[in-house]
């Protein structure tokens, strides 16, 4: 490795990136096109679930793996996203009416927080917009002051409390602890359940999660993706390099928001409801679980671990429902103090080297002299 | 007037509560840097074991069941400072200096925790016994061996396998006997019905004040001046402080700093069984008492800011009176008193419930820490941290 010229050095990236699209392409056809003509309707909407939370995961390792930014309270955005969508999905069904909901709580006005979300594309919009916005604003008065590691952690796990009790409580305006379903509603006149919908909106998950992954893949490298890891690594000393973290870490908070954010309204609609319960503590501090098992500051390991963590708890909860919590425990303690780099960073910094040496390719790297050496060489044959 | 103490009152006794559940954890987050997410469960622990010692009395018959209390009180401080003691040598001590990853272990170890008061069984028990006994024992006798060093990692994984292996194993074999697997507790939550000299209330201040609230004030106070003494007067304390100050330099001036992180812990996750054993008192307990009480707790740390006693107490009972004031719709009743603009009393109308008003003092904590990043009372000195 160390002794190539410019020329291949170039090669080889290129090389590296003609895979990795190769690789991009090929999960694409197997997930969108493939997947849904094999297996039952049901079975592909919990995937399709399952794709929808690998983008928030994709949104937690930007700012945990690359910025090392711990947020427990990821679960705001995502219900902000999902309540986005919602809302406008019982008002298409209405007509603009008043959702019969608020006939319970004796509410005759639709809400103005109601109002705008009468129109689809505005609502498209801020489900992105609005968790970025409220996630930069969190962010802003967090970081402004240089509250970082801990603190920040347990500042947004209090946001998430604080935003949980508020949809609780405000009945009048989103009707609670029940939620808004979504299930029975129409979207341009077909109901949201129905086979067609239910395949579209599989089939842009998988889109979005590719654009995404690429968003963060271009954001990670370059410049940008720089300051952050040195952000990571040393924050005094990036301030003292003449950078101001402030500005970059509001910005990529609100942009892991916003991921969450369009992650929240494809969940719910593959769900077919969203409460408050989406914003509980542990299912936010689950979020950050799915990212270490895959491996941070690697975006391929946030989706692996998603998909991995999501399968095993499927399977465990299903044929055994008592065994899950022990299982989940273990996970963080096991990722905490064994695995710290995740499936992926064991794979490449060890993982693969024992494959290769199994193979007997390239076994123990020494000096060029010592394999030479005629003494080495007869004990070699001894052994 | 009166109704403003009242409610000064009322907050002072959810302020204790705070307070009694967040002494423990700002000496181990203080202290230790340790963020500890596990405290709730832990206290949770102590809330169960009043349970357990208030069964065990009641069946002494009726003059020993008004004194159980007291024996409660030690029982639960013992039972979570040996829980937390072995969370600290399990997980913890690997990961001093690395925060976050204590709080995700601590996290996992919470939800185990639940879990296990759900389905704890004679069964469990003796699978647990049997496996420590088949791991610590086998890496007692593997110790002995010269090429301890050298085969240790391999060894560990070995034995963790085989003992966890062999415990699950004899656990199905006999998971059909149903005299072994009978819950403990279930998944059902548990009354503690407090003895008779708790029971009822005092008129004495001109409202009604419940002694159980009384008594919780009481022991919080013990509590705070036990903390306090150990820290301030006794040697452990005089080490413990020396750590934090400076931990390299207490270790070469030959201060066993192994031995006193676990005392530390020890001591915050005993506080914890003892603010369980108070909360127990209050309603009634089930596995997930303890998440309600943990960002709370938080919360009065981080406005008390790091290492210092009187921070917390005043955190917590600024916290515990606003949240009482406004949730209860005090403040509001008391403007209206006043004549204040209509605006100000529906604003405050607004937020007047126990939910809202959370709302409101974590807004008014996120101004705060505006003006005093560091709590109360931040930590002096020179560091790099600008």
């Amino acid at each position: 490795m160390s002794n190539e010229t410019g020329v291949q050095i170039k090669q080889r990236k290129r090389r590296n990136k003609l895979i990795e699209i190769g690789v991009i392409i090929a999960s694409v056809i197997i997930l969108a096109v493939i997947l849904p003509s094999i297996i039952p309707a049901f079975r592909l909407r919990l995937i399709g679930r399952f794709l929808s939370l690998a983008i928030v995961a994709l949104g937690i390792d930007l700012i945990w793996g690359y910025t090392g930014l711990l947020s427990l309270g990821h679960g705001i955005f995502f219900a902000l996203g999902g309540y986005a969508l919602a809302m406008n999905l019982k008002l298409q069904t209405t007509g603009g009416e008043l959702p019969d909901f608020f006939t319970l709580y004796g509410v005759k006005e639709l809400p103005w927080v109601w109002q705008p979300f009468n129109s689809f594309p505005f609502t498209i919009i801020a489900l992105i917009i609005i968790p970025g916005i409220v996630a930069g604003l969190i962010g802003y008065l967090v970081f402004r002051n240089r509250i970082k590691g801990v603190y920040f952690s347990i500042l947004t796990q209090a946001a998430l409390l604080v935003f949980f009790n508020f949809f609780n409580g405000q009945q009048e305006i989103i009707n609670g602890t029940n939620g808004l379903k979504t299930d029975t509603e129409k979207i341009f006149d077909i109901v949201v359940s129905s086979p067609g919908v239910q395949r579209t909106f599989y089939i842009i998950t998988v889109i979005c999660l590719v654009l995404i992954y690429l968003l963060c893949r271009w954001l990670t490298s370059g410049r940008f993706g720089r300051i952050l890891k040195a952000i990571r690594d040393d924050e005094t000393r990036v301030r003292f390099s003449g950078y101001d973290p402030t500005g970059y870490k509001v910005l990529v908070f609100a942009i892991s928001g916003a991921i969450a954010g369009i992650a929240g309204a494809l969940y719910t609609v593959q769900t077919g409801i969203i409460t408050p319960s989406i914003m509980k503590v542990a299912f936010s501090i689950e979020m950050v679980i799915w990212v270490a098992v895959g491996g941070r500051g690697t975006l391929i390991g946030a989706i692996i671990g998603t998909l991995l963590v999501r399968l095993a708890q499927t399977f465990l909860s299903e044929s055994f429902p008592e065994i899950w919590l022990f299982f989940q425990g273990a996970l963080f303690l096991i990722v905490v103090t064994v695995l710290p780099d995740g499936i992926i960073g064991w794979w490449t910094n060890y993982g693969w080297f024992k494959l290769r040496s199994l193979f007997g390719q390239n076994q123990v790297v020494t000096y060029p002299s010592l394999e030479q050496d005629p003494g080495v060489q007869q004990e070699k044959d001894q052994i | 007037m009166s109704t403003l103490i009242e409610g000064l009152f009322n907050g002072i006794s959810i302020g204790s509560v705070l307070l009694i559940a967040a002494l423990g954890l700002a000496i181990v987050f203080g202290l230790m840097g340790v963020i500890n997410l596990a405290h709730g469960e832990l206290m949770m622990l102590g809330a169960y074991s009043t349970f357990v010692v208030q069964n065990i009395f009641k069946s002494f018959g009726d003059p020993w069941f008004d004194f159980y209390i007291i024996v409660a009180i030690p029982v639960a401080f013992i039972v979570s400072a040996v829980v937390g003691l072995i969370l600290e040598r399990g997980a913890i001590r690997f990961l001093y200096g690395r925060p976050l990853e204590t709080l995700l272990a601590t996290w996992g170890v919470s939800l185990i925790l639940q879990q296990f008061v759900r389905s704890v069984n004679w069964l469990l028990m003796i699978s647990l016994g049997i496996f420590s006994l088949l791991f610590f024992g086998g890496i007692q006798v593997v110790k002995k061996r010269a090429d301890w060093e050298r085969i240790k990692s391999k060894t560990l994984t070995l034995l963790i396998f085989l003992s966890t292996g062999i415990a699950i194993a004899f656990y199905s074999l006999l998971s059909k006997n149903s005299v072994l697997t009978k819950a403990w507790f279930s998944a059902r939550n548990v009354d503690v019905t407090a003895p008779k000299w708790l029971r009822g209330g005092t008129t004495a201040l001109g409202f009604q004040t419940p002694y159980v609230r009384l008594f919780i004030i009481a022991l919080t106070i013990l509590c705070l001046i036990g903390v306090y003494w150990f820290l301030q007067r006794s040697t452990w304390g005089l080490k413990i402080r020396a750590v934090t100050q400076n931990r390299t330099m207490s270790s070469c001036l030959g201060i066993p700093t192994a031995k006193v992180d676990a005392l530390t812990f020890a001591l915050g996750s005993g506080l914890a069984g003892i603010a369980g054993c108070a909360v127990s008192l209050l309603g009634s307990v089930g596995p997930n008492t303890g998440q309600n009480y943990i960002v709370d707790t938080f919360m009065v740390v981080v406005v008390g800011g790091v290492g210092n006693l009187l921070g917390t107490v005043l955190a917590a009972l600024g916290i515990g009176i606003l949240n009482y004031l406004v949730g209860s719709g005090t403040l509001a009743l008391f403007l209206t008193s006043f004549s204040a603009p209509q605006s100000l009393i529906d604003f405050f109308l607004f937020f007047a419930t126990s939910s809202m008003a959370k709302v409101m003092v974590f807004a008014l904590i996120i101004t705060f820490l505006q003006i005093k990043p560091a709590g109360l009372f931040p930590q002096k000195g020179r560091t790099a941290e600008l």
